[in-house]
């Protein structure tokens, strides 16, 4: 696959031996996808990373009926094993939790909705009444069960959220996601690779940039073309832009669940500066409509200006964090709050600041470069306690790695055009992937033959960072719940597509 | 402990007086919806229609009305495509993201239409007080992003004595976000059937309005419409946090409604 390193074509039966063989050797699964080269086979993809600078590599596999689950060997592979049951009707032989993901319990489709023989736009039935749920209780007496959600208070992304609990000790937490699922990877197939970029924007809105960087990446590799210099460097600037705003948005939102009024307030204050520059940038506060495969849509004019109105926000951010960091009140929730341990972190997938919080010391800027990341120094702030106030310093330290990142990149802007052609071949097919503020961002492309889009894959942080997150409510209280929650910063739109 | 009130005390007033004083909007720079010079067009070119995504434009096939596209701009996403694909300046951007109107009509481009009543949408005890519950229905997060912004300092939407509620049942107007996909449609039909009357619902963002990118395939609708009736629609992708306002303040009879078929402010 264009953009990763070697492939491999594996049959169904070798999967164990081999993915128990790659994690020995310090390889981690990255992502698993399902797609279909033509009508009558069907493919599975593995995407493996091993130390930084070391190329991916890809695993195929085409199953001719039930196929090993790895989810008993790789944990993290649990929940692609599922979506994939539930979009592809691959059987997954002796997988530890056998239902539904993306698709509600209980519904039950005329073909798995990724089937080339799927009728467009036919909807797929849901049944509200039917959910598993796992046996909590057993022989202990008064646990109450507490549905939460799909709509909860204030302005928040739709989940339902079950906590099985006494008194003030959660026992048992379960977040039911997919409310949100949109279908989104469906919805680019057929389309053109240029125009899809608009799609991609619109997968993760406050990971627009990053989305519509990883896609055109993707695209890029597929075609073969090269981004021009100067276009390269400003997808830097755009990518650390989107990471300032909302890293100051995860401050301001976690000294909202403190209750800290003023330092939220501040908070979101210098987030709406940020997103006042993003639009007297590009034109739009969430930086959509810039990207486009084979580089910018139109040029950008930072110089003269852009610099110096983020130099006047650097001390405010400086004074603004140093007073949370000084805060007991604040810290005193954050302390040993929710704390994820760096063999869990590794195994259950944790990307991002999630797991640098935990001591795994990996970013794709630095790890994989792509756009001009190769050129500028990225420091990477790594944390070992895993508890809500790791999460909270890592976030802090990333704001300043930003800061230098775009203060680097205006210094050294090259000058010239922003845009090369960049159609790729029918048939070709691409990988591309970006750190986004909230960890690694994966899209895999493949192309029909009318040069079309046939399949795009996408594998979002939060879709891994969601799959961790219970892992560090269970058996905790309620009262550090939202606290726990706002600390690690997830998306559910991102996870539901 | 630092001494966050003093220091909240120190930094002055951030909030705008915007819209009823000469503060800034906050939006400068921001990219509306494409402004459409019909006269322009050349006969032939559908380079705008086949480039729009969401099938916002399209070659008109109503000889009667005489005008070469049909543009929806309840169907934007705003996305620019068609403002580069144009060669002749027919369609151009615009900073006219001011968008909210009480009648779906009033989004696609007309030559000519009536304004509509003064008054019609709210009565006059909820004019100054609005409570609304949000319902996100499937959106990618953007229209959260600028909701939430709608109570940092900047803004501060409470001095305009509009507030978020978590009740439905203490909700006036159902705010709603994302095309509806199936799984969300009978939470968020539940959240208007407990809602008090009089109720009203706003579709917030042109997935509401219609689907926008996501509408269709196996696990989206298109929107509100068909679902609960809709009093206000405010396409946008996401419309800004002073669209947002915009929108409200116009539905309680506060502000003008900037936009009548089609046609931004004229």
């Amino acid at each position: 696959m264009i953009g990763a390193g070697e492939m491999a074509l594996l049959r169904p039966q070798e999967l164990p031996d081999a993915c128990a063989g790659a994690l020995a050797e310090g390889w981690r699964m990255q992502l698993a996808y399902a797609w279909w080269p033509d009508p009558k086979s069907l493919e599975l993809r593995y995407l493996l990373s091993r130390a930084a600078l070391h190329a991916f590599a890809v695993w195929r596999c085409r199953p001719v009926g039930p196929v090993p689950s790895l989810a008993p060997i790789c944990p993290l592979l649990g929940w692609y094993e599922r979506e994939i049951a539930d979009l592809f009707g691959v059987e997954f032989v002796g997988h530890p939790e056998p239902h539904r993901l993306v698709l509600r319990e209980g519904a039950q489709p005329v073909l798995p909705p990724f089937d080339p023989d799927y009728p467009p736009d036919l909807a797929v039935p849901v049944d509200q009444t039917r959910r598993f749920i796992p046996e909590i209780a057993g022989a202990v007496a008064d646990v109450q069960e507490l549905p939460f959600g799909p709509i909860r208070a204030d302005v928040t992304e739709s989940a339902e959220f079950l906590f099985y609990y006494i008194g003030e000790a959660i026992l048992h937490y379960q977040p039911r996601l997919f409310f949100k699922h949109r279908g989104m990877e469906k919805r680019f197939e057929g389309l053109l690779p240029g125009t899809a970029v608009v799609l991609a924007e619109r997968v993760s809105g406050v990971g627009s940039l990053a989305h519509a960087l990883a896609y055109c990446q993707a695209v890029e590799a597929a075609s073969g073309c090269t981004v021009p210099p100067r276009a390269q460097s400003l997808r830097v600037l755009l990518a650390e832009l989107e990471r300032l705003y909302n890293h100051l948005h995860y401050l301001g939102h976690l000294a909202h669940t403190t209750t800290l009024k003023v330092g939220e307030a501040e908070g979101k204050l210098i987030e709406e500066r940020t997103k006042q520059l993003n639009a007297r940038l590009t034109g739009s506060r969430l930086l959509r409509s810039m990207l486009i495969p084979g580089g910018l849509r139109r040029d950008l004019a930072p110089q003269g200006w852009l610099g110096d109105a983020l130099d006047l926000l650097r001390p405010q951010i400086e004074a603004y964090c140093r007073r949370l960091a000084g805060t007991d009140s604040h810290l005193d929730r954050l302390i040993t709050t929710g704390v994820l341990d760096r063999e869990t972190a590794f195994d259950q997938g944790a990307t991002g600041p999630i797991e640098r919080a935990s001591g795994l010391d990996r970013d794709l800027r630095r790890d994989h470069p792509y756009a001009a990341y190769g050129a500028v120094e990225v420091a990477v702030p790594v944390r070992e306690a895993g508890d809500a106030h790791a999460r909270f310093e890592v976030r802090i330290a990333e704001i300043f790695v930003s800061l230098d990142l775009i203060r680097q990149v205006l210094q050294r802007l090259p000058d010239g055009p922003v845009r090369r052609e960049c159609l790729p071949q029918p048939g070709a097919e691409g990988l591309g992937w970006s750190e986004s503020p909230r960890g690694a961002l994966f899209y895999a492309v493949h192309l029909d033959g009318a040069a079309r889009l046939a399949r795009v894959k996408i594998k979002s942080p939060s879709f891994s960072n969601w799959r961790v997150f219970p892992s560090t409510v269970h058996g905790t209280n309620m009262m550090d719940y939202a606290i726990n929650e706002a600390s690690f910063g997830l998306t559910i739109a991102g996870c539901d597509r | 402990m630092r001494l966050w009130t003093l220091f909240g005390l120190r930094a002055g007033m951030a909030t705008t007086t915007w819209p009823s004083g000469e503060g800034s909007d906050g939006q400068e720079g921001v990219l509306g919806m494409p402004r459409y010079r019909p006269e322009l067009c050349r006969e032939g070119c559908a380079q705008c229609a086949d480039i729009c995504p969401t099938r916002a434009i399209t070659i008109g096939d109503d000889a009667g009305a005489g005008l070469p596209l049909e543009i929806d701009y309840g169907r934007c996403v705003v996305c620019q495509l068609c403002t580069e694909a144009c060669p002749t300046g027919a369609l151009t951007p615009s900073a006219d993201w001011a968008f909210g109107v009480r009648r779906r009509e009033d989004l696609v481009w007309q030559r000519e239409a009536a304004a509509p009543e003064p008054d019609a949408g709210i009565s006059g005890a909820f004019r100054r007080s609005l409570h609304i519950r949000h319902v996100d229905a499937g959106s990618c997060n953007g229209c959260e992003s600028e909701l939430q912004a709608l109570n940092n300092p900047f803004y501060n939407l409470h001095r305009l004595g509009i507030f978020f509620t978590a009740s439905p049942r203490f909700a006036d107007l159902l705010l709603v976000t994302g095309p509806v996909t199936h799984a969300m449609a009978a939470p968020l039909r539940a959240a208007w059937e407990a809602m008090p009357e009089p109720r009203w619902v706003m579709a917030t963002g042109t997935c509401a309005v219609s689907g926008g990118v996501a509408g269709g395939g196996y696990a989206s609708g298109h929107g509100l419409d068909g679902v609960v009736p809709v009093d206000l629609y405010l396409p946008g992708c996401p419309p800004n946090p002073a669209a947002m306002i915009e929108a409200l303040l116009m539905f309680l009879g506060r502000m003008p409604q900037r936009v009548v078929g089609g046609r931004f402010g004229e």
